[in-house]
């Protein structure tokens, strides 16, 4: 079959990393992603389907992947070559739709899980992602064994597929990943806020970026997370519409969110640091500027979740001494505590959020993979022509 | 003999007319046969012996005695005076305050007068700078009070340092500079610019608190000043006058010292300004052309360093002292003579250009909020009688008008600007929504009392400002300005003077009449 496949080479990777600058069209092109013939994946083992799949969206992370700037982190922890795609729906061969919770967990890897019930993100040691009856690989899309969701077919696992009902297009289905992802940083926000020093005023969460990720964080915090006042800064028109209508009280362009945070808070601003400030922010870019911007904005002993993958940083974390600023990763999703006392898994509760909202109102354009230069160079710069989300769409390829 | 002003009908021979534009100037020619310019009054003669003259008033003041008698061994005496935001442009020095309060200080120095407070009457103001307070009243004085600790500013939020005086008989609260209040002898040294200064406006107001000052700068009084340059048709001058039948009941004596300034406002070479077009020689146009185009290729931040470097020409005309309502008579009387332009009727669109400069960017930046201000507070407000305009009629403004503050002299505009803007432009819903919020900021708060800053409600002052000509125009069009800013202003964005008249003519027809008030220099239109 036709599919798209990441292959491991440096001066691909280097290449890709220099012309990104320039153009996202030459970054593609050069890059270590190619449309090729590959082999349809071996089902691995028992438990395993086989999912055709249909709409599969390109995330932040494929693009830091595709325009070379991944972290050389993950070098230990995928498997060369892969097909990318992990915000997937698909159809197994008896027709059921499908969506995927992509992390290559205990169970789909032959172990036991780390708790009963558990999802696939779960545990506290994450050896089994290079190891049992697959390849190395954090979740499908980087792993070699499974193939991924920019190929019209890959295998999965019985415990990554959320089975869906007829009444859920699938143009809202391929968002519940991303959705997944942002709720789970929101709820991360979730134990600061309850344990804040004032519980009679709202606690301020700011959001800083309203892409895909950004926007379900907004979601998951409105939804989920009460007593919140959800400050955001978001650069273009269309995101600050939708950071509106998915529950934000105050959406400001980015450069102006310390001042919005710092009138919410009623606080100083010394230096560039504001005196107190937000309790808990949430970085759903990911670059050295916006976690310096949030630790800037975040009240002492508050937290910064970092949403967007950040890859390389340059820090000043003095600041982040002094005010014993917590630092929080936010990669994925899993088995969450709601500040009700509910426990939910994060899918169930991006379905949830995803049918509300209308997810499908994110997703901007699709393209068959054969265009997939375009598609790429309209998700690296979806935001500035009005895209949140970009998606290849199979439902017309040949499996 | 000076010539009065001028109110020009224009012709098809008339030369195009110069509109302020900001830091920089435009050329635009107004329509034939339905269009009008008015023009200022020359420059009436100064005193040629302003020393002499001070001097002759200080001694034989109005309706109180002279100053000399009222001085004594012992007393508390405090000096108070106009802040940085007159006059403009500043004057060249030595600044009349200057020459003023040195006069006032060898008379109390005479009379063994030893507890003497300098406070700069800025109310919500920022504070002024030290080469700021250097040039209003000199270095003499500046070196001999200020390390004392005895030249300072009023600063409206220090409890303990402002004193209650009462209620007016409709609850209106004065709170006041506490040193002044508590003085054997209040002597206030006004320049007064325009006909909305001087008066108890310079004590009731200068010296007040934000608790004081709400009741009269507020949507409501300011919708109802018509204009604030006529005190007896502007409820803000009622207010305050009434708060200083208070002060006059419960507060320290007041000796106020009132000064008129002529209109000669714009040096070489920019004197050019100051003349009717059509009478510009070889010389003026040359003049013209190389300030327009040299400033058009300068940066915006050298531009306003120039223009903010001009020190004014204008001279005294006018100084007389004593009791606070009768010295303000004179004074207004004064101001009118030399402003007043008698201008028969109203207009359809009334067209103004903004300079670089208003009470509240001296050294500064005109923010947009000051864009609005100076436009449909101050020179909508130019007038006796009826607005320029006829209700319902559109304003039309020149302005760069970019998104740009002072980050130290206007921190609450900023926020303003983002915040307040984004939701509401109604005086009256903003300042039930938002007034308190910002004037009470504690960080803003930090920064008027600390700082350069304005007061954190000063925004919301500036908007009130304008809410008379707001209601009473059906349009307002900013020509030449950043189109987002004008929009985010509530008003109308155009690049020409001529794309101007097309969109207002939705809002006037097609053939409207048209005024110019072509000021600065300053004038005060009498409409009959």
């Amino acid at each position: 079959m036709k599919a798209l496949q990441v292959s491991r080479s440096v001066p691909r990777l280097g290449m890709a990393r220099i012309a990104s600058a320039i153009s996202p069209i030459t970054a593609t092109k050069l890059g270590p992603l190619a449309y090729t013939s590959v082999d349809e994946p071996e089902l691995p083992g028992p438990g395993w389907r086989r999912v055709n799949t249909r709409l599969a969206g390109i995330c932040g992370s494929d693009l830091s992947l595709v325009e070379g700037h991944a972290s050389l982190y993950f070098e230990d922890w995928v498997s060369f070559p892969f097909v990318p795609g992990h915000e997937v729906v698909g159809e197994l061969d008896d027709g059921t739709r499908v969506i995927l919770e992509p992390v290559l967990g205990h169970e789909a890897r032959g172990f036991a899980p780390p708790f009963d019930g558990a999802a696939p993100g779960d545990g506290d040691d994450y050896a089994h992602l290079t190891t049992g009856r697959l390849q190395p690989g954090i979740q499908t899309g980087f792993c070699c064994s499974t193939g991924g969701g920019w190929a019209p077919q890959f295998v999965a696992h019985e415990t990554q597929l959320h089975r869906i009902s007829d009444d859920m297009p699938d143009e809202r289905a391929v968002l519940v990943e991303p959705f997944a992802g942002g709720i789970h940083a929101a709820l991360l926000a979730a134990p600061t806020v309850a344990a804040r020093q004032d519980p009679s005023t709202p606690a301020i969460v700011a959001v800083l970026g309203a892409g895909s990720m950004g926007l379900a964080a907004i979601a998951g915090l409105r939804r989920y997370v009460p007593d919140v006042r959800i400050i955001v800064g978001a650069r273009y028109p269309h995101q600050r519409q939708f950071a509106k209508e998915f529950g934000a009280d105050v959406v400001v362009a980015p450069d102006e969110l310390p001042r919005a945070v710092r009138r919410a808070a009623g606080c100083h601003m010394v230096g560039d640091h504001l005196s107190s400030g937000a309790h808990v922010t949430i970085d759903a870019v990911g670059t050295s500027a916006t976690v310096a911007d949030c630790l800037r904005i975040t009240r002492p002993r508050g937290r910064v979740v970092l949403l967007g993958m950040p890859a390389d940083v340059t820090l000043d974390l003095t600041g982040l001494w002094h005010r014993e600023t917590e630092l929080k990763g936010a990669y994925t999703y899993g088995t969450e505590h709601l500040p009700d006392g509910r426990t939910a898994r994060t899918f169930d509760l991006a379905i949830e959020t995803a049918n509300v909202l209308r997810a499908e109102r994110l997703l901007s354009a699709t393209y068959p993979l054969s265009d997939h230069v375009d598609a790429i160079a309209h998700a690296a710069t979806a935001g500035r022509r009005g895209a949140v989300k970009i998606a290849f769409d199979m439902r017309k390829e040949d499996p | 003999m000076p010539r009065p002003g001028f109110v020009l009908d224009v012709d098809k021979s008339t030369p195009p007319t110069l509109f302020w534009h900001g830091e920089g100037f435009r050329l635009e020619k107004l329509p034939a046969d339905r269009s009008r310019v008015i023009y200022a009054p020359e420059p009436h003669d100064a005193i040629d012996d302003v020393d002499g003259a001070i001097r002759t008033s200080l001694l034989n003041p109005i309706d109180m005695d002279p100053l000399p008698s009222l001085l004594f061994p012992g007393m508390k005496l405090t000096i108070a005076f106009d802040d940085v935001s007159l006059p403009l442009p500043k004057m060249k020095r030595p600044d009349l305050r200057q020459r003023i309060i040195e006069q006032v200080l060898t008379m109390a120095a005479d009379a063994g007068v030893d507890d003497v407070h300098i406070i700069a009457a800025l109310a919500l103001h920022r504070r002024m700078h030290e080469f700021e307070l250097r040039h209003a009243l000199g270095d003499r004085v500046y070196d001999a009070f200020e390390p004392r600790g005895l030249l300072y500013q009023h600063d409206a939020e220090d409890p303990d340092n402002l004193a209650f005086l009462g209620t007016t008989d409709q609850g209106e609260e004065i709170e006041i500079n506490k040193r002044a209040a508590e003085s054997d002898l209040l002597i206030y040294v006004n320049i007064n610019l325009v006909a909305m200064d001087g008066g108890w406006k310079s004590t009731a107001v200068g010296l007040a608190s934000y608790r004081s000052l709400r009741h009269h700068h507020n949507p409501t009084t300011m919708e109802a000043s018509h204009s604030f340059m006529d005190q007896h048709a502007s409820e803000l001058h009622k207010s305050t006058w009434r708060m200083g039948k208070v002060m006059r009941d419960h507060g320290p004596k007041v000796f106020q010292i009132e000064t008129t300034l002529n209109t000669d406002t714009f040096p070489q070479p920019f004197e050019f300004l100051s003349k009717r077009e059509w009478e510009w020689k070889p010389k003026d146009r040359a003049l013209y052309l190389g300030a327009a185009k040299s400033l058009a290729k300068t940066p915006p931040r050298l531009a306003r360093k120039i223009f903010h470097g001009i020190e004014a020409p204008h001279q005294m005309t006018s100084i007389q002292c004593g009791e606070v309502e009768a010295v303000h008579e004179v004074t207004t009387q004064n101001v009118y003579d030399q402003q007043l332009v008698e201008v028969e009727g109203q207009t359809d669109i009334l067209t103004m250009g903004i300079p670089y400069i208003c009470p509240y960017n001296v050294h500064s930046i005109m923010n947009p909020i000051l864009v609005m201000c100076t436009g449909l507070g101050y020179f909508f407000n130019l007038y006796r009688g009826k607005p320029l305009v006829r209700e319902g009629g559109v304003v039309i403004l020149t302005h760069p008008t970019t998104p740009e503050f002072h980050p130290v002299h206007h921190p609450s505009y900023i926020d303003f600007f983002e915040e307040v803007l984004a939701d509401t432009r109604d005086p009256h819903v903003m300042s039930q929504k938002w007034e308190q919020q910002y004037a009470e900021d504690d960080w803003y708060r930090h920064l008027y009392r600390t700082t350069n800053a304005y007061h954190g409600v000063h925004p919301f002052y500036m908007w009130y400002w304008g809410s008379h000509a707001m209601k009473h125009v059906g349009k307002v069009i900013i020509v030449g300005g950043d189109a987002a800013t004008v929009r985010k202003l509530g008003f109308t964005p155009a690049s020409t003077m001529n794309d101007a008249f097309e969109i207002a003519s939705d809002t006037v027809g097609r053939s409207p009449t048209i005024t110019h008030i072509k000021t600065p220099p300053l004038m005060i239109a009498d409409v009959k």
